[in-house]
């Protein structure tokens, strides 16, 4: 006599691969909804915005004018803000996840700023631009111009940064650096010819993700005051700038006003979706090729 | 303190008549009353133990018993774990190397070491051995290739490499990992060869490689092995020490412990009754 009831058992299998089928189905229609989702607005956007794609809408300036307005100091404005973000967030954030990682000691102070420093990655980006008009634009009476912008949005994604490099470091295996020890590398050695070298490729990735999130942000940059009018072509770090979101935000507050500003928003949205797209796609070549694999 | 030190000549000496003892001409370590502790957990309970040049040494016993603490203490790994304790001393050619004087990484490119796991730098094979006359600042390009493969040849991996030393290390076998580590650790001369469970992953015709280089290695170099395998130990060293809990059962020359030991515990390990 068997101690298992085969019977009831196989009852029960043929529930189960029921439910089996039911969850595959589920989890399926999730994907499709968010796919889906997706891509009516994509379409949208580019039905919208493609016939204002020329070489003179990117080359333009700003203009009231459907017909002459151009996104070039837009354009130049997000090239200026990555070029404060770009070295502030590699160099500070980097630095911390090494210091965190790599210096100080596993203890209170330790978990209780990475976990701070998690939380951060959470706060609303406005809070940020409050940050930066009072600290930046007001306190060290900047105004609203290139380097406050930049360095606002560089520690909104300074935290993102931190924990990718933290990541990253903490994915180089301890035997490895502990042979450079054992060969009387001192601990900087070990750093600089190592560790570093090997948590490299998930670095940048994490960097250039983060930096692809300020390229996109709006808030803090509408918060910290970027004119809305028709403002020369910035050539400073001192001067007043505007971005590509902050451009679509305004283009579409106005196309109450004006129909085609709606146009002129959507043509936008293209070129900043372009823009991440690059940015990403380096991303993902830069991890899949140069990340070492201790195997 | 129950253990016993066993000389050379046999004689049984308490470990306190053993720590005023000199050292012997040709002894390069010498312990005294080690204790090693591990925050709460007291890993090494008073070892005294004498290393010879040129003469390999077995540290046997059952897992936990404190082998690898032993040797990360003797070139100060040890230093990278947390809540570390150490009391008593280890001399190294005469000298305390707990002392504020020593530099660690002085220390650590005269006693090197060889990991369990394989554990080369994901750089390639003619990096990895040029890594450690690198960072003791050795730039000449036409040195360094002299060193590497002096050293590639040392470790009897030589032939197997010469045509892609370029090629990245991880590419290779395990026991070719292995012998790869060999060799870097062989490029910045050191005196002594500390190495851990070094054959542990290794398939049997790698593990008789490195036991083969071993060999060859002891004219040169003082080898301290750590090693579960018994018939290795028995196969490779001159002296061996059993360590149970911690504590130093016994040391003797490989044949006397392996043949005739003098305590019951160290006979019953080697014949396989308990670890």
């Amino acid at each position: 006599m068997s101690v298992l009831q085969k019977e009831a058992i196989h009852k029960r299998t043929k529930r189960k691969l029921v439910i089996n089928v039911i969850a595959r189905k589920l989890f399926f229609t999730s994907t499709l909804f968010a796919l889906v989702t997706l891509a009516i607005l994509l379409f949208r956007i580019v039905t919208d915005g493609i016939d204002y794609i020329s070489l003179d809408f990117l080359t333009g300036r700003l203009s009231t004018d459907v017909e002459r307005a151009g996104i070039y100091g837009a354009i130049l404005g997000t090239a200026w803000l990555m070029l404060v973000v770009t070295p502030v967030t590699i160099v500070i954030g980097v630095g911390t996840a090494i210091y965190l990682e790599l210096y100080a000691k596993d203890g209170k102070l330790r978990s209780f700023l990475q976990i701070n420093i998690r939380n951060l990655a959470g706060v609303p980006s406005i809070v940020y631009g409050i940050l930066g008009l009072t600290v930046f634009v007001r306190g060290l009476q900047l105004g609203n111009v290139i380097l406050a912008g930049g360095l606002t949005m560089a520690l909104l994604i300074l935290p993102i940064t931190i924990v990718a490099s933290s990541e990253a470091l903490q994915s180089v295996p301890h035997y490895v650096a502990e042979a450079s020890y054992g060969m009387g590398a001192t601990k900087w050695q070990t750093i600089r010819h190592i560790i570093l070298p090997a948590a490299l490729p998930s670095i940048i990735t994490g960097a250039i993700l983060s930096l692809s999130r300020a390229i996109g942000e709006t808030a803090p940059l509408i918060v910290i005051g970027i004119p809305a009018l028709l403002i020369p072509l910035p050539g400073s770090l001192f001067d007043t700038f505007t971005v590509l979101p902050v451009q679509i935000y305004y283009w579409t507050l106005d196309s109450t006003l004006v129909a085609e500003y709606a146009n002129l928003a959507a043509a936008t949205i293209i070129v900043l979706l372009f823009l991440l797209a690059i940015l990403n796609g380096v991303a993902i070549y830069i991890r899949n090729k140069f990340t070492h694999r201790f195997e | 303190m129950g253990q016993t030190i066993v000389l050379k000549n046999g004689r049984k000496m308490g470990h306190g008549t053993v720590a005023k003892e000199q050292a012997l001409p040709n002894s390069i370590f010498k312990t005294t009353d080690l204790h090693v502790w591990y925050g709460e957990s007291h890993a090494l309970k008073g070892i005294s133990l004498d290393i010879k040049k040129r003469e390999v040494t077995a540290i046997i016993g059952p897992s936990g018993c404190g082998k690898s603490t032993f040797i990360k203490t003797l070139n100060r790994m040890i230093d990278l774990s947390d809540n570390v304790k150490v009391k008593g001393s280890v001399y190294f050619k005469g000298k305390n190397i707990f002392e504020p004087a020593i530099q660690v990484e002085q220390l650590r490119t005269e006693v090197g070491m060889v990991f369990q796991k394989a554990n080369p730098f994901p750089k390639s094979i003619y990096d990895n051995v040029a890594y450690g006359p690198r960072i003791h600042g050795i730039r000449n390009k036409l040195l360094l290739d002299e060193i590497v493969e002096m050293s590639l040849k040392k470790a009897y991996i030589w032939d197997e490499v010469k045509d892609r030393l370029h090629e990245n290390a991880y590419r290779l076998s395990g026991g070719q990992q292995q012998r790869l580590c060999i060799a870097r650790c062989l490029a910045i001369e050191p005196e002594v060869i500390l190495m851990d469970e070094p054959t542990s992953a290794l398939d049997p015709q790698s593990t008789l490689k490195i036991e083969q280089l071993i060999h060859t290695l002891k004219e040169h170099y003082a080898i301290v092995i750590v090693t579960h395998n018994m018939q290795q130990a028995e196969r490779i060293s001159d002296k061996t020490a059993f360590f149970l809990n911690g504590e130093l059962i016994e040391y003797n020359k490989t044949k006397q412990i392996f043949h005739h030991p003098i305590e019951r515990r160290t006979a019953a390990y080697i014949h396989g009754q308990f670890g």
